[in-house]
């Protein structure tokens, strides 16, 4: 059962570590919003046909050609779930915060056996379509989205538009109902003044740049997620191809940056990187931020081959099992914010040393 | 130049006020800028500051408050009304793109840049599409073939037509 695997295991696809430019883009993901016909959206549901909604769209996950496709897909209802399991979905990337928030309404989550591909069902639209996979892979999670997309399609009446596409509840989705967004970590671009600058010209061009947890949080530990603004207008080949090659120049930047810093200074990018992982590997109470930050610098120091002895892929799930709803699963029960960074502390020593 | 008020960090922040035709400068650095009472409007966003907000306020680019409730129509479907989503920033269902179509448009363009969807079409819906658009092209041959009074290929057309929208039901 694959939502109990992600509930128990922290471990998920996107921190694989592995693929094209792994040590600066983390993770890629495709999202796509689509609406039933004849049915009111969900923020103006009554039960009745939310629960009609949640049936279809349930009948539509869990037919046989999907299981054929979707490798162990597993259906859920958001009612059968605690709101601390939704929290480690959310901090997993595998749902979005605000569908956890809404814990009691008639919703579900459909899951395929790697988490790569998550559906959410009567979130803001009646379906989200979630892939997400490890380093820059945007076309591949298009391609495997659009796939599910088909099958989906073929089982429930869509609301189309010749004109607008497909139609959402929020006009800012509308047309493909593509989201595509790239989480990278970008220290040497942060370190620079000239950051906000950057980010201000990305904004101009038509893409958001946000922090770890999506709309409205604050970028921690270097970390950053590039998406497209517009989703009317161009095809969804066209998206994800500018989103691309916008994250490929940024790449180039970062690298840039980072030469710079091993030329200006290999003694204070050493001292930067080895303080951190002193502390990490000898603190034994440190705060979800002060770990993020020197999570950060050993990203970087083992990016640049100063680090060796760490793995990418433990580093990634570092991100996830320090957060709150992970520390609490493997406590086994509630604990206060000093036993959480108590046991942060302890998790990290144990990843890195 | 020092922040005015703690006098150790470098202002960051600039601000000139007029009230009553007093000029009134202010120069501080970040921290105290947040601290400031005048500045905590420019410096920190609404809590409750979200994407929905924002469109409302690109809503044709008219106050809301300045928009008769009872002059936009509410969707058949839903029963929404125009005034209703513009508070909310979200529709209530997909009927009301067709219900709002006049002031949707320039809506869409202020905020995706145009109005036309290029990418991918729904097979099923996408295939009832083009045998909607087929139907319209064989109706207006009809019409024509009638004013031609080309009766026999008329009623080709007429039959053909028939089968076409016996499908689509």
């Amino acid at each position: 059962m694959s939502i109990e695997n992600a509930l128990s295991d922290p471990y998920t696809k996107w921190m694989e570590g592995k693929g094209p430019y792994a040590s600066i883009v983390i993770s890629s993901r495709v999202r796509l919003a689509r609406n039933l016909n004849k049915f009111n959206f969900p923020h103006l549901h009554d039960e009745q046909s939310s629960r009609e909604v949640l049936r279809l769209a349930k009948d539509a996950l869990t037919s046989e050609e999907m299981r054929q496709q979707v490798e162990g897909i597993d259906f859920s209802q958001t009612k059968d779930l605690s709101s601390h399991d939704l929290m480690l979905l959310v901090e997993k990337h595998l749902i979005s915060p605000q569908f956890a928030e809404n814990e009691a309404a008639e919703s579900g989550i459909a899951l395929s056996e790697d988490e790569a591909i998550s559906v959410m069902v009567n979130e803001e639209d009646h379906l989200r379509l979630q892939v997400l996979l490890p380093a820059l892979q945007l076309k591949e999670a298009w391609s495997m989205a659009s796939q599910v997309d088909d099958l989906l399609e073929s089982k429930l009446d869509y609301a189309f538009d010749e004109q607008y596409g497909y139609l959402t509840c929020c006009p800012t989705n509308v047309g493909t109902g593509l989201r595509a967004s790239v989480m990278m970590h970008l220290p040497a671009i942060a370190m620079t003044n000239q950051a906000n600058r950057f980010f201000m010209s990305l904004s101009k061009l038509g893409f958001t740049v946000r922090g770890l947890y999506g709309e409205g949080t604050q970028a921690k530990g270097n970390l950053f997620q590039i998406s497209n603004q517009v989703t009317l207008g161009h095809s969804e080949e066209e998206i994800i191809a500018n989103l691309g090659s916008v994250c490929i120049q940024i790449i180039e930047q970062e690298e840039q940056m980072r030469d710079k810093l091993r030329k200006d200074g290999l003694a204070r990018l050493e001292d930067l990187v080895f303080r951190s992982y002193g502390i990490l590997t000898n603190a034994y109470i440190i705060s979800s931020e002060e770990a993020m930050a020197h999570l950060s610098n050993v990203r970087l120091g083992l990016d640049m081959g100063l680090l060796r002895d760490v793995q990418n892929r433990k580093l990634n799930e570092l991100l996830v099992v320090i957060r709150p709803a992970f520390l609490r699963k493997l406590a086994g029960k509630e604990i206060d914010a000093f036993n959480r960074d108590f046991k942060r502390a302890e998790l990290i020593r144990g990843t890195l040393s | 130049m020092l922040c005015q008020e703690c006098q150790k960090k470098p202002a960051t922040v600039h601000l000139t006020q007029i009230v009553n035709n007093t000029k009134k400068e202010l120069h501080l650095c970040h921290e105290c800028a947040q601290n400031h009472q005048e500045l905590s409007i420019s410096l920190n966003l609404d809590p409750g500051f979200s994407i929905h907000k924002l469109l409302a306020g690109m809503l044709d680019g008219a106050p809301l408050q300045q928009m008769n409730a009872a002059a936009s129509p509410e969707c058949p479907q839903c029963g929404l009304n125009f005034t209703q989503f513009g508070e909310i920033g979200r529709f209530g269902c997909s009927n009301c793109y067709n219900t709002f179509d006049d002031r949707l448009k320039p809506l869409l363009r202020r905020v995706q840049g145009t109005t036309q969807h290029t990418g991918k079409v729904p097979k099923r819906a996408g295939g009832k599409l083009g045998v909607k658009r087929e139907i319209d092209k064989l109706k207006a041959q009809l019409q024509q073939a009638v004013q031609d009074e080309a009766y026999e290929r008329a009623a080709e057309l007429r039959d053909k037509i028939r089968d076409m929208e016996n499908k689509l039901q």
